[in-house]
C-alpha cells in the first residue's frame, strides 16, 4: 500500500486529504495520553483553565508504554482501546485537537465531534508494541509523572504506521470493513 | 514428600513471565501466517505482516510484544508429594512476578482499590492464582499474562437450560461481534460452559491455554468449536476490526457439569499474541 507522509502539527487542509483506508506514516510530536490522564485534561477544560500541553493541531496516542530498557528510547509502545477515551475526547477536539490514534471503534459523539470540529482518527496495530517503538525516536515526560505509564510523554516519532479509521467526512473503517467482509 | 526450594520457585516465575511476554507460542505464530495467505482485505494483510514483524522483534530483542504486559494469572497444579521448602507457593509466585515485571522491563499494569483510588501497585502484584492440586511430585506453573482490553471483552452470562447449545453458540457469536476490534484481532476465544457461576468464567480463560488447532476431545464439542469459529470469521470484523476475514484463529470450549437448574456460559477472548508459557518441576 502506498502510504501517505503526514508530518505534525495538522491543519484542517491536512486532514481534509484523509479518507478511510489511508494508510499514513505520521512524523512529528505525538502526546500520549490515556485513562487518568484524560480525566485530569477533562477537568481543567470544564473549569476553564489552561492545560498542560497546547493541543491545536495536536495528535494524542492513547499508549501506556513498557519501561526502556538501557539503550532504548522507550519500551513497547503500541495503541490501547480507544472507546474509554470517548468521554473525554470531544471536548479536546473541540479545543483544537487534530488526530487520535489508537485501537478499536469510537463512540457516536466522537465522530459527530471529529465531522464538526475537522479531525482525525488512526488505527494503529494492537500488540505491534516492539514495531511501533521503532518508530518513536525520542520520549519525554511533559505532564502528570505521578501517573507512571500514563504519564502525558512529548514523542517525536518517524514514519509511524497508522491507517485512517475515521475521517472527517463521517466514514468509519469499523463500519465499512464489516459490510464488506462479512458473509452470511 | 518431595522439597521444592522457594527460591527456584520464584526464579522459574520470573523466567516465565518475560518468556511469555517475549516470545510467541510457534501454534498461535504458524496460524497468524496461515491466515495472511488467506486473508482478503488489504488492510487486514498489512495488519498481518505488522504482527509477525513484531513477533520477530520481540524475540530476537528481547522486548515485550505488547506493552500491555497483562495481569499475571497462574493455573498450577500442585503434586500432593510436593513441599515448598522455606514459604508458601503464593508467595514464591508473588515474588516471582515482582522480579520478572521488574528486572525483565515489563510495564505494571495492576491498581489496588478498583474504584477510588486506583494507584498502581508499582510491581504488578498481587497475581492471580489458580490451584489444583494433583497426585505426584511435580509442580506445574502455566503462566497466562492477560491484557486489559480484551479481558473488557469478557462475559458470563446464567442461561436458561431451555437456551440449549444452540442458545449458548448466539451467545459467544455476539459477544464477538460486540467486541469488534476491542480486544485485537485475530482473536483466541475462550467458551466456559456449566459448573458454577466462578467456575464457568475460570473454564473460558483455562479454554484459553489450548494449542491453537486442538480440539475438544468430545467430538460434539469440537464440532461446535469448528461452527463457532467459521460464524465468528463470517462476522467480517478482521485484524483489528478494520474489515476482514480473519477474526479468530480458534474457538476453544471448556466444560464442566452444572447444576440440574442452571447452565451458565462464560465468554473469555484473548489477543493475538494469547501469551502462556508454563514449565514443570
Amino acid at each position: 500500500m502506498g502510504a501517505i507522509k503526514l508530518t505534525t502539527p495538522l491543519k484542517n487542509e491536512d486532514v481534509e486529504r484523509l479518507k478511510i483506508g489511508d494508510a499514513v506514516l505520521l512524523n512529528g510530536v505525538v502526546y500520549t495520553g490515556r485513562d487518568a490522564a484524560h480525566k485530569r485534561l477533562f477537568e481543567l477544560l470544564k473549569k476553564g483553565e489552561d492545560l498542560p500541553i497546547d493541543i491545536e493541531g495536536q495528535v494524542i496516542y492513547y499508549v501506556g508504554p513498557a519501561p526502556a530498557k538501557p539503550g532504548y528510547v522507550i519500551g513497547s509502545a503500541g495503541p490501547t482501546t480507544s472507546y474509554r477515551m470517548d468521554p473525554y475526547a470531544p471536548a479536546l477536539i473541540e479545543r483544537g485537537l487534530k488526530g487520535m490514534i489508537g485501537k478499536g471503534n469510537r463512540g457516536e459523539e466522537v465522530r459527530e465531534a471529529m465531522r464538526k470540529y475537522k479531525a482525525v482518527y488512526f488505527a494503529a496495530t494492537g500488540g505491534a508494541g516492539a514495531l511501533i517503538a521503532k518508530s518513536i525516536k525520542s520520549s519525554e515526560i511533559v505532564a502528570y509523572e505521578d501517573l507512571g505509564p500514563e504519564a502525558v510523554r512529548k514523542l517525536v516519532v518517524e514514519n509511524f504506521p497508522v491507517i485512517v479509521a475515521n475521517d472527517c467526512y463521517g466514514g468509519d473503517l469499523f463500519e465499512e470493513g464489516i459490510k464488506k467482509y462479512s458473509k452470511r | 514428600m518431595r522439597e521444592i526450594d522457594y527460591e527456584l520457585v520464584v526464579n522459574k516465575v520470573k523466567e516465565l513471565c518475560m518468556d511469555a511476554n517475549y516470545n510467541l507460542g510457534s501454534d498461535v505464530e504458524n496460524a497468524l501466517k496461515k491466515a495472511y495467505e488467506t486473508e482478503e482485505s488489504p488492510t487486514g494483510k498489512e495488519v498481518l505482516t505488522q504482527i509477525l514483524e513484531n513477533a520477530k522483534i520481540a524475540r530476537e530483542e528481547k522486548l515485550p510484544m505488547c506493552q500491555d504486559t497483562g495481569f499475571a494469572v497462574f493455573f498450577i497444579e500442585l503434586g500432593d508429594e510436593v513441599k515448598i521448602k522455606d514459604g508458601i507457593l503464593p508467595d514464591a509466585i508473588a515474588e516471582g512476578v515482582r522480579k520478572g515485571y521488574t528486572d525483565g522491563y515489563l510495564r505494571k499494569s495492576i491498581v489496588d482499590d478498583p474504584t477510588i483510588d486506583r494507584k498502581n501497585t508499582k510491581d504488578n502484584t498481587p497475581p492471580i492464582i489458580h490451584l489444583d492440586i494433583v497426585r505426584g511430585d511435580k509442580l506445574k506453573i502455566v503462566c497466562v499474562p492477560k491484557g486489559g482490553g480484551a479481558e473488557n471483552m469478557s462475559e458470563v452470562k446464567m442461561m436458561r437450560p431451555a437456551d440449549g447449545l444452540e442458545g449458548i453458540k448466539d451467545f459467544v457469536v455476539d459477544r464477538v461481534r460486540r467486541s469488534g476490534g476491542n480486544p485485537c484481532p485475530p482473536v483466541i476465544v475462550g467458551v466456559g460452559i456449566g459448573g458454577t457461576f466462578e467456575r464457568c468464567a475460570m473454564l473460558a480463560k483455562k479454554a484459553l491455554l489450548r494449542t491453537v488447532g486442538e480440539h475438544n476431545r468430545d467430538p460434539r464439542f469440537a464440532a461446535a468449536e469448528k461452527e463457532l469459529l467459521e460464524r465468528v470469521n463470517n462476522l467480517g470484523i478482521g485484524p483489528m476490526g478494520l474489515g476482514g476475514r480473519t477474526t479468530a484463529l480458534a474457538v476453544n470450549i471448556e466444560t464442566f457439569p452444572c447444576h440440574l437448574a442452571t447452565m451458565p456460559a462464560a465468554v473469555n477472548i484473548n489477543c493475538h499474541a494469547t501469551r502462556h508459557k508454563e514449565i514443570v518441576i
